[in-house]
């Protein structure tokens, strides 16, 4: 098997599981559905404050929070999994296999990005249920692609985790990793309407950026000033952590 | 009292089980306060002399009842890992009466209760006005408290004694989102979006949260804490009587 053949067949494996346990993928997208509907019901009045200008719906402005807390949950159960593996001596025989590092890396983070349009699939669905306005192709793809690349970013955080601790134990440090990226944003109410602390945190948390990104579609029109820096910032975080992931992986077993 | 000391030492002992019932209701009380501070501004919001209270303060009460309720789905696992361990069954051996398998668990809840409580207590010392209504006022949050934690304990050890695995209780842990989403726990029942508002208005989380909020605050009187009380204790009548009732099924199973 080359290394280009054992990225697919990692994935493959991975998305094996979603056929044989279909109840795993339940907690991904019960969770981000839960808050999403959640939200809405109990902070659905917030839109006729000033600064909501434009939004006529909460559902629609929370839609994008939840479809990246279901890439993070999705991330994250990949480095549970991953732990897992270890626990149970399956990554050592994955180590010993004649590929390199990054490939298994990619296919187990290739993994996540693909599982994260369960959740993806769902809360649009739901959204649209209650009322969310049809997004058209463009708008799709920007919020999928976008989730995809969260996902793997959150699958190589869970791997990094994975890799330190070695053990499932370490589950709540990868969720809570994800947790606090997706709600350190501006993911309940415009930046204006920030609290001054919360504005500098979401200034400099680069998944504020994916979250307009995403986000832009569902309220309003696409725009370049909202896509670009969302795929930058996404790239740049997936980069610095699968650098990081990486690094992990060709520390173990030497 | 020995089993109540030997649960408390044991969560105690175990802080990956105490932390996520302090860290998540912490965090979403920051990332709630950070992003909706002038949710205050809504009409309808409470007023205390013509001023509405700082939205940190009337969250406070709602990461409590998170909190609480997060408690309650741990002395669920705590429980059905003894079952799954073996112990529960030394212990019904041992030279005791049976029901205090339960109200050891239970007992041990409210202590743990109020450990959770003074953390949010201190949180508000520090970050918000404190308590309103002063040492009466704590009093009063820490009995409503206490007795709505031995309450949620009742329905996780329910749980745990009738599935005996950790794993069941553990997918009850969205459900703590539902019921908190459908209180008045964060946001006003008459902001609360139809039908939410309706079922807040019957469900007894609401009345413990308000109950609990009351002294915090300084708004809704005697009336509010009554409730609160009142609410508080039935939940811990009822849910002790399931918990027995679900101990007596076990034993009579073998």
């Amino acid at each position: 098997m080359s290394e280009r053949q054992v990225v697919p067949a990692l994935i493959r494996r991975a998305l094996n599981e979603l056929i044989r346990v279909p109840g795993a993928a339940i907690p991904g997208v019960l969770a981000p559905t839960i808050f999403m509907l959640g939200l809405t019901a109990v902070f659905g009045q917030v839109t006729h404050l000033p600064g909501f200008e434009g939004v006529d719906q909460y559902i629609a402005f929370v839609l994008p929070v939840g479809l990246l807390q279901g890439a993070g949950f999705t991330g994250a159960a990949t480095g549970v999994n991953m732990a897992r593996d270890i626990e149970q001596g399956w990554f050592d025989r994955l180590l010993l296999a004649p590929v390199s590092r990054p490939m298994l890396l990619a296919g187990i983070v290739g993994s996540a990005a693909l599982r994260a349009l369960i959740p993806t699939t769902t809360l649009v669905l739901v959204g649209i249920a209650f009322g969310v306005k049809f997004p058209s192709l463009a708008e799709i793809f920007i919020a999928a692609s976008l989730v995809m690349i969260l996902a793997a970013s959150t699958a190589c955080w869970g791997a990094i985790i994975a890799l330190k601790f070695r053990t499932q134990q370490a589950a709540p440090l990868m969720q809570i990793g994800s947790f606090v990226a997706v709600l350190f944003t501006a993911a309940y109410a415009p930046m204006e309407m920030l609290k001054p602390w919360m504005h500098a945190i979401a200034t400099v948390n680069p998944v504020n950026y994916i979250l307009a990104g995403v986000r832009q579609g569902f309220i309003g029109e696409v725009t370049w000033s909202d896509t670009w820096p969302a795929y930058a910032a996404g790239l740049g975080l997936l980069a610095v952590l699968a650098t990081f992931a990486v690094r992990g992986m060709r520390r173990t077993g030497q | 009292m020995a089993l109540a000391r030997r649960a408390l030492l044991v969560t105690l002992r175990r802080p990956q089980f105490l932390a996520p019932l302090l860290i998540f209701p912490t965090l979403l009380l920051a990332v709630n306060t950070g992003g909706l501070s002038q949710a205050t501004a809504l009409p309808g919001f409470p007023t205390i002399d013509g001023q509405p209270p700082a939205f940190f303060d009337f969250q406070i009460a709602a990461a409590m009842s998170q909190s609480l309720l997060l408690g309650g789905v741990g002395t669920g696992i705590a429980v059905a890992l003894e079952l799954e361990m073996g112990f529960f069954e030394r212990l019904v051996a041992a030279p005791i009466p049976r029901v205090s398998i339960v109200f050891g668990r239970l007992l041990a809840a409210a202590v743990i209760a109020c450990f959770q409580l003074s953390w949010f207590v201190l949180l508000g010392l520090v970050f918000g006005s404190g308590i309103h209504d002063g040492i009466p006022g704590l009093l009063i949050v820490c009995g409503i408290g206490a007795l709505a934690g031995i309450g949620f304990a009742g329905i996780g050890v329910t749980l745990a004694l009738r599935a005996g695995n950790a794993s069941t209780v553990q997918g009850f842990f969205p459900l703590v989102f539902v019921i908190l989403f459908l209180s008045s726990a964060f946001f006003p029942e008459a902001l609360l979006s139809s039908p939410a508002d309706v079922i807040a208005h019957y469900n007894p989380l609401s009345y413990v949260a308000n109950g609990m909020r009351a002294p915090i605050i300084g708004y809704g009187g005697t009336r509010a804490v009554l409730e609160g009380f009142a609410a508080a204790f039935g939940l811990a009548v009822l849910f002790a009587a399931t918990a027995t009732h679900a101990l007596h099924g076990r034993l009579r199973a073998g």
